[in-house]
């Protein structure tokens, strides 16, 4: 067994800036991640990082494009810490060394982006993920912080109590990728997840092949709900053949969408008169597939997105990593063609349910980055949010289970007397675990406990219940070990790939841009199918040294979990918001839906109630006004 | 960590069993020149609807029949943009679940997936497979222990770049009274531009000959590494002089011996020769000084 005090799972830019913030406050830290920390999926990043550095700009407006851009489903309490602690935490980063692009007179440059009203996304050409993500592990490796790299983390160690709210997070499980070892690491004072997104539920992502929801998943066996999952984001640009993202920054410097008949449609058909190209996401990947749908794309398919204006030398200057990227994987050189794009699943709004410090209902337990949701981005997440969000949550996270105080929380977590129950919602299918009754099934989906919750005294084979804190990290190791052989000692059965490719269709086909009652009820029947197709999983390789079809059969459970909270998630919520579009229901019903969607996993199946969002600030309240661009 | 070091089979060993998926492993039946231009032997057009032939390189420590290194046939139906790790995804995918291989983003920047492509080092994501002569090779990062198929064990790689204290040596950070960032002129950004790209792949490192026959020789990545912090001016003189001392030890940048195919096969255009020269006259210069 291993002991920190602070376990960070998941070593991408969220992860590394909660260690090194749990380094600064003085505790001993320990990132656990199934990749090395340089392969993390925050190095795909492009655009850049939202901060009001300048004068003319300030925090108070960057929280109100951010709350404007959320379709006012972001709580402002949230909002509001990201604004204020961005600029500091930016310059942060330049001082660790990070080499943003510069002006004249040396200082960061900063770029215009979708929805801000103040040119304020601060990047480093078009590749500002690379950039912080080494920029942070540089930092890391400074302070001498201990990496497991690639170490699968399988589950978390919480305790069992019927009240989620009253659990204690008390360590992880992981296997050691390179030898199959599987081992407890004890957390004395905190787990933080920073697991990065779920894009793998979808077939067409700009999403790493690694972005499988195993924060997401762990969580929510473990009792913390999942908030907001139906918001997913298509970003408007990625390339058609592959989903490699092409930076909004090329709209930011001035590039342009045109149809097949060569219109610029976002003005000429009236999508977003005001900003064109740079309305928000969800106003631009809507209006391409409204395009494509009305015979106006490019081969039925994709538009083009047009930077040759721009110039040579300042593409050469800004965007140069495009210019790769649509030469490597699309074959198009941009400087002399038009590039082609298409809308692709991009990042997840919603996430495990956190307040402004991080932490989940669960005492040990927080979360931070692409996995959590604070919330920050409500229905729709403005490009160069996502990381200021991973540096500024991820350092409160840090600090926070390190045992800073950083004040009382404003958002509230958990299921409590401030929620309201759902009731009504015709579900095609029963949701949540298959197959339960028998040993061999339960262990066949994910060694499940009926009652959600990791040691009950139900479950276990002693039939005692577990009080301390290895007690609990003991008997999930042992639950850990006995689900990794239940899955190899299989001899035939389905594999993974072929459930993951099912579930991807399914939400590709019916849980996209556009969404319907029907197709989404249709998409929630056939996650039911891979769930029960999944109780026949088995892995093929006998190997324990690096094998991945165990990690990937592993993965595959935890993105059904996930998609299927996404798709409860846009059954349920029958109103249009930010990126969630429903089509018999074409405005947004401020009057029921100003609330968040929280699904929680109760003895074995999905529990789903809401909790109101907090619109009001430090010093105002946020109004819902019409969102026009 | 249970890794070793198989002997890899010489590149003429290839196999030659064209069937389906063949778990056998043969020897090729023609030799062929390691290329260093590939030589498309069909263009997309003629590739279409075809499947193509990859020869994987197959070995894993602890399972019976694999112990011995060999290569596996696997043919794969071939699609218009199709990359090496597409094919070797799809192989795995539907025909053997155990072919094992690393990688993540898929867009050239997580460095994960550096394979050994018909003799050279490439990143199997952003290879394609109609710019290479078929069938495919794909094997291994040479001159490092091989894990299992196409894993390679990186520890040796990642000592490496962190001997060369691979992190910004300025002690000064903002608080939030001071929201200053440091001046940095577009010119010395400019100058530290490509060797900041560096992704980690290790595929320069592989195809260093100096590197295979000298371990301690810090490599052209770690020195590309300490490049980018020398050279950027927001790092004090005395900070740069530390540097220089690092690089410039026994198995530092003097052994370099311009070879240029780090350069030649970096993902990422980094010019690692140019860089390690130029730390080679910054070291002189810098010893000049001292006299």
């Amino acid at each position: 067994m291993y002991e920190h005090d602070v376990i960070v799972v998941g070593a991408g830019g969220a992860g590394l800036r909660a260690a090194v913030a749990a380094d600064e406050a003085g505790a001993d830290v320990a990132l656990v991640s199934k990749l090395h920390p340089v392969r993390s999926h925050t190095g795909a990043a492009e655009g850049g990082i939202n901060a009001a550095l300048q004068e003319g700009d300030d925090w108070e407006l960057h929280a109100y494009d951010t709350m404007k851009g959320s379709d006012y489903l972001g709580d402002a309490p949230a909002v509001e810490t990201l604004a204020q602690d961005a600029p500091e935490d930016t310059i942060k980063l330049e001082h660790w060394g990070m080499p943003f692009s510069r002006e004249e007179d040396g200082r960061v440059s900063q770029r215009p982006f979708g929805g801000l009203s103040y040119p304020r996304t601060t990047y480093a050409g078009a590749e500002t993920g690379h950039h912080l993500l080494h920029v942070m592990y540089e930092q890391v490796v400074k302070r001498g912080i201990q990496v497991y790299d690639e170490w699968y983390v399988m589950d978390l160690a919480v305790s069992d109590e019927d009240d989620p709210n009253e659990r204690d997070c008390h360590g992880i499980v992981a296997y050691d990728v390179q030898t199959g070892n599987i081992e407890g690491f004890k957390a004395n004072d905190g787990v933080v997840l920073a697991t990065g997104g779920p894009g793998q539920a979808f077939d067409h992502t700009t999403n790493a092949v690694s972005c499988t929801g195993d924060g997401h998943a762990m969580a929510y066996r473990a009792g913390a709900p999942l908030e907001d999952m139906e918001f997913i984001q298509f970003h408007p640009t990625s390339l058609p053949s592959t989903g490699v993202l092409i930076s909004e920054g090329v709209r930011g410097e001035g590039g342009i969408l045109y149809n097949n008949d060569g219109e610029r449609f976002m003005f000429e058909h009236g999508y977003a008169n005001n900003s064109g190209e740079l309305a928000s996401r969800d106003v631009v990947a809507r209006a391409e597939l409204t395009e494509v749908q009305e015979g106006r794309g490019v081969e039925d398919e994709y538009v083009h997105l047009d930077m040759r204006h721009l110039g040579e030398e300042r593409i050469l200057d800004r965007l140069e990593n495009i210019l790769h990227l649509a030469e490597d994987f699309e074959g198009v050189d941009g400087l002399i063609e038009p590039m082609p794009v298409k809308p692709g699943q991009h990042y997840a709004m919603g996430g495990i349910e956190v307040d402004e410090n991080g932490q989940t209902c669960i005492d040990g337990l927080y979360a931070a980055g692409e996995c959590a949701c604070v919330s920050v981005h409500g229905g729709n997440r403005l490009g160069g949010n996502a990381l200021p969000e991973l540096i500024v949550f991820g350092k409160r996270a840090g600090y926070h289970a390190a045992g800073k105080d950083l004040g009382e929380p404003e958002i509230r977590t958990g299921y409590g007397d401030d929620v309201e129950d759902e009731t009504d919602t015709e579900l095609p299918v029963q949701p949540g675990a298959a197959g339960l009754g028998t040993t061999d099934d339960v262990a066949a989906d994910g060694g499940e406990r009926t009652d959600g919750s990791r040691s009950s005294s139900e479950a276990r084979s002693d039939g005692g219940v577990v009080a301390d804190a290895d007690g609990v990290l003991e008997q999930t190791v042992e639950d850990a070990r006995g689900h990794v052989d239940s899955l190899m000692d299989k001899d035939t059965g389905v594999q993974h790939a072929e459930i993951r490719q099912k579930l991807q269709n399914a939400m590709t086909d019916y849980v996209n841009v556009f969404r319907t009652e029907e197709g989404v009820k249709k998409a929630l029947t056939l996650i039911r199918e891979c769930r029960e197709e999944y109780q026949d999983v088995y892995v093929d390789d006998p190997s324990t040294t690096f094998n991945t079809d165990l990690q990937q059969t592993i993965e595959t459970r935890n993105l059904i979990d996930v998609a299927e909270t996404i798709a409860l998630g846009a059954l349920v919520r029958n109103e249009f918001r930010g990126a969630h579009w429903r089509q018999e229901n074409q405005t947004r019903d401020d009057e029921n839906w100003l609330k968040h969607t929280l699904i929680s996993w109760e003895d074995g199946e999905p529990n789903i109630f809401y909790r109101p969002v907090i619109l009001e600030g430090e010093e105002k309240t946020y109004e819902p006004k019409v969102r026009s661009y | 960590m249970s890794t070793q070091q198989p002997e890899q089979p010489e590149s003429q060993e290839a196999p030659k069993d064209p069937e389906m998926r063949g778990a056998e492993s043969a020897v090729d039946e023609k030799e062929k020149e390691d290329g260093e231009i590939d030589q498309t032997t069909a263009d997309k057009s003629e590739l279409e609807g075809e499947t193509v032939l990859i020869k994987v390189f197959r070995y894993d420590p602890e399972v019976e029949g694999k112990q011995e290194p060999r290569f596996d046939d696997f043919h794969v139906p071939f699609e218009k943009g199709m990359t090496v790790l597409d094919a070797v995804m799809y192989a795995r995918d539907h025909y053997d679940s155990s072919l094992t291989f690393r990688h993540s983003c898929r867009q050239a920047v997580c460095g994960s997936d550096a394979f050994f492509v018909n003799g050279k080092q490439r990143l199997g994501c952003k290879t394609q497979m109609a710019d290479l002569e078929h069938p495919v090779r794909i094997e291994p990062l040479p001159h490092q222990e091989v894990v299992k198929d196409l894993v390679v064990d990186m520890d040796h790689f990642y000592d490496q770049m962190h001997t060369v204290e691979p992190y910004f040596q300025n002690e000064e950070t903002p608080d939030s009274s001071d929201l200053e960032e440091q001046r940095q002129t577009r010119e010395n950004r400019e100058k530290v531009k490509m060797s900041t790209r560096c992704i980690w792949c290790g595929a320069c490192a592989s195809s260093c000959n100096i590197a295979a026959g000298d371990n301690e020789y810090l490599g052209p990545a770690a020195i590309n590494k300490a490049y980018r912090f020398a050279m950027d001016n927001r790092e004090p003189e005395d900070v740069k002089e530390h540097r220089l001392r690092i690089i410039e030890q026994e198995h530092g940048v003097w052994r370099c011996q311009t070879q240029f195919s780090c350069t030649e096969v970096c993902p990422k255009d980094i010019p690692l020769t140019e860089h390690i020269q130029e730390l080679k006259r910054e070291a002189v210069k810098k010893n000049l000084k001292f006299w």
